[in-house]
Order: structure tokens, then C-alpha cells, then sequence
């Protein structure tokens, strides 16, 4: 979605504000980012990368966080990914407040409150589907061994790769990798799972296929925060919140989205499709 | 995160490189088999030396004339000096403390001949107690007794080379008179066989006969060439020596140390000159066997350096999902421990292995000392938490936005 388009909508989204704030009254926080900067420092300059970001997400939105390379996404996305910690602002993720937690505590906040899911898969190499899904349950000891391996199981069911947990990840096509990495992040039923160019590596129709399962997910209630430089995977998000230089452009509420499914059936058939799909 | 978990997950990134993981473990299983090795070849050697020498009689003492006077006149080599008397021996026997046995003992080298056959070597004159100083046992026969010193009887005990060099033909030695140069001796015993010394010398080139008999028939002397005593045990034979000292010193009214006329030996010191020259190879050995365990722990870290920048991304995505820096660190200091133990354990068979290779190869003595494998085992593994320590610190303290991003 263009600047343009978006200033055009604005009266649209003024409209559409009151509903909204109705839904924030009813629907608990997940994220709640209160002014939130972040310098880095090169050699003797220092470089603004966030300028201060404001806004909240709900318990079930499903969010597409654009911007174009620079514009401090990915600090943003590391920031509410706990990987990073803000110069100065305030971060409650899920009620806690992230910013005054040491290495250990965000590294437990990542492994019970969010789930990644990276552009390049991050799986394992030439380990099972199922021991890649097991990974963050593996860092929880309270998770028993057979609880593990029975919830890495369903997470694999619920990405429709029941059928291939003992694949290993050089045996498998992109999207299925895709699939893998999405079962991890859903495996430790985080509050939040983050996505970072979810659909980067992929040809259209696995593209949209990864977007139909995020689009179910979302409708089960997750919330899903989507990272990406591409203006038409916001079409299929609930809510788009742009970003600039370091500043939040636009943040629309998505009036028509778009069905990924729908989008699968109208691509041209292909000859040997239900292998890549899958 | 609990040990188990850690446990299964370094385990499995091992699982992933069994050859690297393997050729790793190589350097270790050599230097531990080798430590084992040498050890057992150091410590067998040793332990043969001392049954060596105990088998010659441990708690032996040996009294020599010494020559001090001849500081620029003749110097007579010890046979021909003449202060040991046997008043000296008698008086060890009768008032020495810790002393057990005495002999005197003369000896005289010669021929010996039996029939037609021939055989070169020394006779020693010495009492019964002789037996039991040098712990020599009768084969056949009997040895002579206190009443045939009395008579300066002709009698002698022979050893096994002698016999075997004499009786060619396979005749019973006892009972047969042979003869020493132009002196016969009736031979009355056979001593049981010895075998060779560490020193290399045959211990049954041996002829015993009474020491009167050969003081007065072949040497005509009344001196002693020396006299053997035994002491009560191993640990009191200082105690004797000194004891000995006293009486030989009082009996040859020497006051200053310096001007002894005889000089005494223990078994005690022999054994230390021998087995120090063992324990000096062994040092060396495990030196050299520790040089090669060191260079299998240097094998390991580099191993684990290069484990590490392989799987920076792998680490990042870790630290993502919720591994803290504690968890990356224990897990590849349990890799490199897993790798040292396991190369270890390998080691000691080998070692073991190879130890017994030795001795079935090269006939030398092992012995492989238990301390030995819990100190190469304990080494092995400090070595894996020394080694893996470093590249695991490398890990832990990776930024994991910067890993995550790492091509």
C-alpha cells in the first residue's frame, strides 16, 4: 500500500476508529510500544533507527509491519522479538515489561511468548521435521519428553505435514521447510509469533499457500505480526502499520482482506501441483 | 533447561558429524592409549627389576673389603685385601642387630671337569646360611651342612649351567666327584635354576662349597673376600648396615668414616640405581604420551572453533527460541566433553590393547597400574572442559540478531 492510497483512506480509518476502540476496550493488549527509540552507534556518528514508535496490538490481530529496506523494520521486529532492547520507550509485551529484563529473562520471554518465523527457515540442518519443531520445547524444562514430542506432533498437524515428521530439512521443498518453521513457532503456543519475510524465499503459489495457513491461524486467534516489504501481503492482513525513516507513516485497519485461499484457486493450474503445495 | 536436554542436543550435533566427531576423538584415544601404554611398559619394567631383586634376597647386605691405604702405592683389587677375618663374621653373627644370616664368603675362579668335558668358573666358598641369604633353593640332593665346613669337607652344590655344561649326557650330578683345576669335589646338591639377572648375569653359573674347604685346599688364605648377611627384613637393613658398621669399625679400631677398610652394600641401594634408570624411562615415556594427549586436546579446540563459525546461524536461532547463553555454552562444553570422554574410554581399551600387544609381541614386562587409567581419564577429561571452554565462550557470547543475520 502506497503513501498515497493511504492518505486517500484516511477519512476511511477515521470512520472506521470508533469500532476500533471499541475492540481495544473489549480485546487485551499483546504489545503495547510507548515511544520507543533506538540509537545505534556507528564508529563516532550515531544513527536514529527508531524515532520514537507508538502503538498497541490486540490478542488476535493479525498485523503487517511494511516498510522499505532502512526504514527500521527489523529493529522493530528485534525489538519486539526481545532480540533487542530499546534506547529508551517502553515495551509490555503480554504485560511484562521487556526493557528491564536481563539476557536470560528475554531469552525466556522468547521461548514462552514468541514464536519467529524467518524468510530463510533457520531450520536445522539435516535434522527431522520433528526435532526442529521440538527445539524451543527443548529449552523449557518443564516440558516432559513425551509432552514435546506429542505437542511437536500436533503443531505438525496443524501446518498439514502430519505426514512427514521424520523428513529431514535438505528432504524437503521450500514451502515445506516454511511449514516446518511455522509449526515451531506454534509449538510453544507463543502469545505473538513474528514473521520476517515469511514469504520472501517462495514462488507465488507457495506464497499463498503460507499465507492461507497464517490467515487460518489468525482466524483461530493468534496473533501474528508480519514483517515485509511487499505491498500485497498486506492486502491479507488485518491491520497495516507503515513505516518510515524510523516513523510510523500509516496505520490502516484493512477494510476488504483479501482470502489467500481465494487467491490459491484463481492462480493458472499446474501440471504437477499438489507436491509443491503441500 | 535441564541437564538431559543438554545432554540429547549435543548428542545429536555429534550424531550429525560422526567422521569429524570421530577423527577428533582420534587424537585423544591415541594420547590415552599411549599414556596407558607407556606407563604399563615403565611400571612392568620396573616391577620385573624388583622381583629381580628380591629374588636375589631383598633384605641382602654385602660386606666387601675396601683398599683406602694405597694413596699412591700399589692399589690391590679387593680379593687380595686382607682385613675381613672370619673373627668379623662371627661377631656380626653373634652381636649385629637386625641381621639375620651370615656367610663368609672366598671365591676362586677355575676349571671344572667332569670326564672329558670342561667348563670354566668360579667356585664360592660359603656357609649353609648362603642358601638362605641369596634365597637359592636345593633341586636335587642336599646341601652341605655346618659339620662339613667343620672338616673342610670337599663337597659342593652345583647350579643348573654347570651341571648341564658337565653332565652332557644327562647323568644325575649327585653323588659324582668332579674335579676344580686338580681338586676333586663330590657334588651333593643341584640348585634349583635362576634364570638370568636384570644385569644380564647367569645367577646358575654357580658352584657352592664349604668356605673352609676352599680358604685352606685352594687358596690357603685365612681373610674372608667378604661376607653376606641377611637382614630380618627389607625395611630394618639400614638398620643393620649400621649396626655392622659398628662392630667392623670397632673390630678394625677405625674411628674416621673415611678410612674404612670395607665397604657395604644393600640390596636396597642396587634396586634404587636400577629402578631410577626405569622410572627415568618412564617419566620420559609419559612425557612424550602426554605431548600427544595434549596435541588431541589442541585437536579438540580447534575442532570446536570451527564447530562454533559453522553454526553461528544455528546458534542464533537457538538463542532465538529461547536458549539462554548458559545453555549455548553448556552445550558445546558438553560436545567437547562428550568427545574427550568418549575418545577416553576408547583410549583405555586401546590401551589396554596395546599394552598387552607389547608384551605378546615384543616379550616385554606391562603392568598396567589402575592409577594410571584414572589419571589419564581424569586428564582426558579436563582437557575437554579446558579445550571446549574457549570456542563455547565464542558461542555463548554471540549476539543473536548478528548470528541470526550471519551468511
Amino acid at each position: 500500500m502506497t503513501v498515497h492510497s493511504c492518505q486517500n483512506r484516511l477519512q476511511d480509518v477515521e470512520t472506521v476508529v470508533d469500532q476500533d476502540k471499541k475492540r481495544t476496550m473489549e480485546k487485551r493488549k499483546i504489545i503495547e510500544l510507548t515511544n520507543i527509540k533506538r540509537n545505534f552507534e556507528v564508529g563516532t556518528e550515531i544513527v536514529h533507527a527508531l524515532k520514537g514508535i507508538s502503538f498497541s496490538i490486540e490478542e488476535g490481530q493479525f498485523v503487517t509491519i511494511m516498510g522499505k529496506s532502512g526504514s527500521g523494520k527489523s529493529t522493530l521486529l528485534n525489538i519486539l522479538g526481545c532480540l533487542d532492547t530499546p534506547t529508551s520507550g517502553t515495551y509490555l509485551l503480554d504485560g511484562s515489561l521487556v526493557q528491564s529484563m536481563n539476557k536470560d529473562q528475554r531469552a525466556r520471554v522468547r521461548n514462552r511468548k514468541i514464536g519467529f518465523v524467518f524468510q530463510n527457515y533457520n531450520l536445522l540442518p539435516n535434522t527431522t521435521a520433528i526435532e526442529n519443531v521440538e527445539l524451543p520445547l527443548m529449552y523449557n524444562p518443564e516440558v516432559s519428553t513425551s509432552e514435546r514430542q506429542k505437542k511437536a506432533i500436533e503443531a505438525l498437524k496443524v501446518v498439514e505435514l502430519g505426514d512427514r515428521l521424520y523428513h529431514k530439512s535438505n528432504q524437503m521443498s521450500g514451502g515445506q521447510m516454511q511449514r516446518v518453521a511455522i509449526a515451531r513457532a506454534l509449538v510453544n503456543n507463543p502469545a505473538v509469533i513474528l514473521a520476517d519475510e515469511a514469504t520472501g524465499n517462495l514462488d507465488t503459489r507457495t506464497s499463498y499457500s503460507i499465507l492461507k495457513l497464517f490467515q487460518e491461524l489468525h482466524r483461530e486467534g493468534k496473533t501474528i505480526v508480519f514483517v515485509t516489504h511487499n505491498n500485497e501481503i498486506a492486502s491479507f492482513s488485518e491491520r497495516n502499520i507503515v513505516l518510515r525513516d524510523g516513523k510510523i507513516i500509516s496505520d490502516t485497519y484493512n477494510q476488504t482482506i483479501l482470502s489467500a485461499a481465494e487467491a490459491l484457486e484463481r492462480l493458472p493450474k499446474e501440471e504437477n501441483e499438489e507436491e509443491e503445495v503441500i | 533447561m535441564n541437564l538431559s536436554n543438554l545432554f540429547r542436543i549435543a548428542w545429536r550435533a555429534l550424531n550429525k558429524n560422526k567422521m569429524r566427531a570421530f577423527l577428533t576423538m582420534l587424537g585423544i584415544i591415541i594420547g590415552v592409549a599411549s599414556v596407558i601404554a607407556m606407563l604399563a611398559i615403565g611400571e612392568g619394567s620396573k616391577r620385573s627389576i624388583e622381583k629381580q631383586i628380591s629374588e636375589m634376597g631383598a633384605n641382602m647386605i654385602m660386606i666387601m673389603p675396601y683398599d683406602n691405604k694405597a694413596v699412591g702405592g700399589v692399589r690391590m683389587s679387593a680379593s687380595n685385601v686382607q682385613t675381613l677375618k672370619i673373627k668379623d663374621c662371627e661377631d656380626i653373627r653373634n652381636k649385629a642387630q637386625y641381621v639375620k644370616d651370615v656367610s663368609p664368603y672366598v671365591s676362586s675362579s677355575g676349571q671344572f671337569i667332569y670326564q672329558n668335558n670342561n667348563y670354566p668358573a668360579s667356585i664360592s666358598g660359603v656357609a649353609p646360611s648362603y642358601l638362605e641369604i641369596r634365597q637359592l633353593k636345593i633341586k636335587s640332593g642336599h646341601m652341605f651342612t655346618d659339620s662339613d665346613v667343620k672338616r673342610y669337607n670337599k663337597v659342593c652344590v652345583i647350579g643348573k649351567t654347570i651341571a648341564d655344561n658337565l653332565f652332557t649326557k644327562g647323568e644325575n650330578p649327585v653323588g659324582k666327584i668332579i674335579r676344580f683345576n686338580s681338586i676333586p669335589f663330590q657334588v651333593i646338591g643341584v640348585l634349583e635354576s635362576k634364570g638370568y639377572n636384570s644385569m644380564g648375569m647367569d645367577q646358575d653359573e654357580i658352584v657352592l662349597a664349604p668356605y673352609t674347604a676352599v680358604q685352606k685346599r685352594i687358596l690357603a688364605i685365612d681373610y674372608l673376600h667378604g661376607i653376606f648377611c641377611s637382614a630380618e627384613s627389607e625395611d630394618l637393613a639400614p638398620k643393620a648396615v649400621e649396626s655392622i658398621t659398628q662392630i667392623l669399625a670397632n673390630n678394625h679400631n677405625i674411628g674416621n668414616p673415611d678410612d674404612y677398610d670395607f665397604e657395604i652394600r644393600s640390596q636396597e641401594e642396587l634396586s634404587e640405581m636400577l629402578t631410577s634408570t626405569s622410572d627415568m624411562m618412564t617419566i620420559l615415556l609419559a612425557c612424550v604420551a602426554g605431548i600427544s594427549l595434549l596435541v588431541g586436546g589442541i585437536g579438540i579446540m580447534n575442532i570446536m572453533y570451527v564447530s562454533v563459525t559453522e553454526r553461528i546461524k544455528e546458534i542464533g536461532l537457538r538463542m532465538s527460541v529461547g536458549a539462554r547463553e548458559k545453555d549455548i555454552l553448556m552445550q558445546f562444553l558438553i560436545e567437547s566433553i562428550l568427545i574427550s570422554i568418549t575418545g577416553g574410554l576408547i583410549g583405555v581399551i586401546f590401551g589396554f590393547f596395546s599394552s598387552y600387544g607389547v608384551k605378546f609381541f615384543a616379550g616385554w614386562p606391562v603392568f598396567i597400574e589402575p592409577w594410571s587409567v584414572a589419571l589419564s581419564f581424569v586428564v582426558c577429561s579436563a582437557i575437554g572442559i579446558f579445550f571446549g571452554w574457549y570456542p563455547a565462550r565464542k558461542a555463548a557470547g554471540l549476539d543473536p540478531i548478528e548470528a541470526l543475520r550471519y551468511e
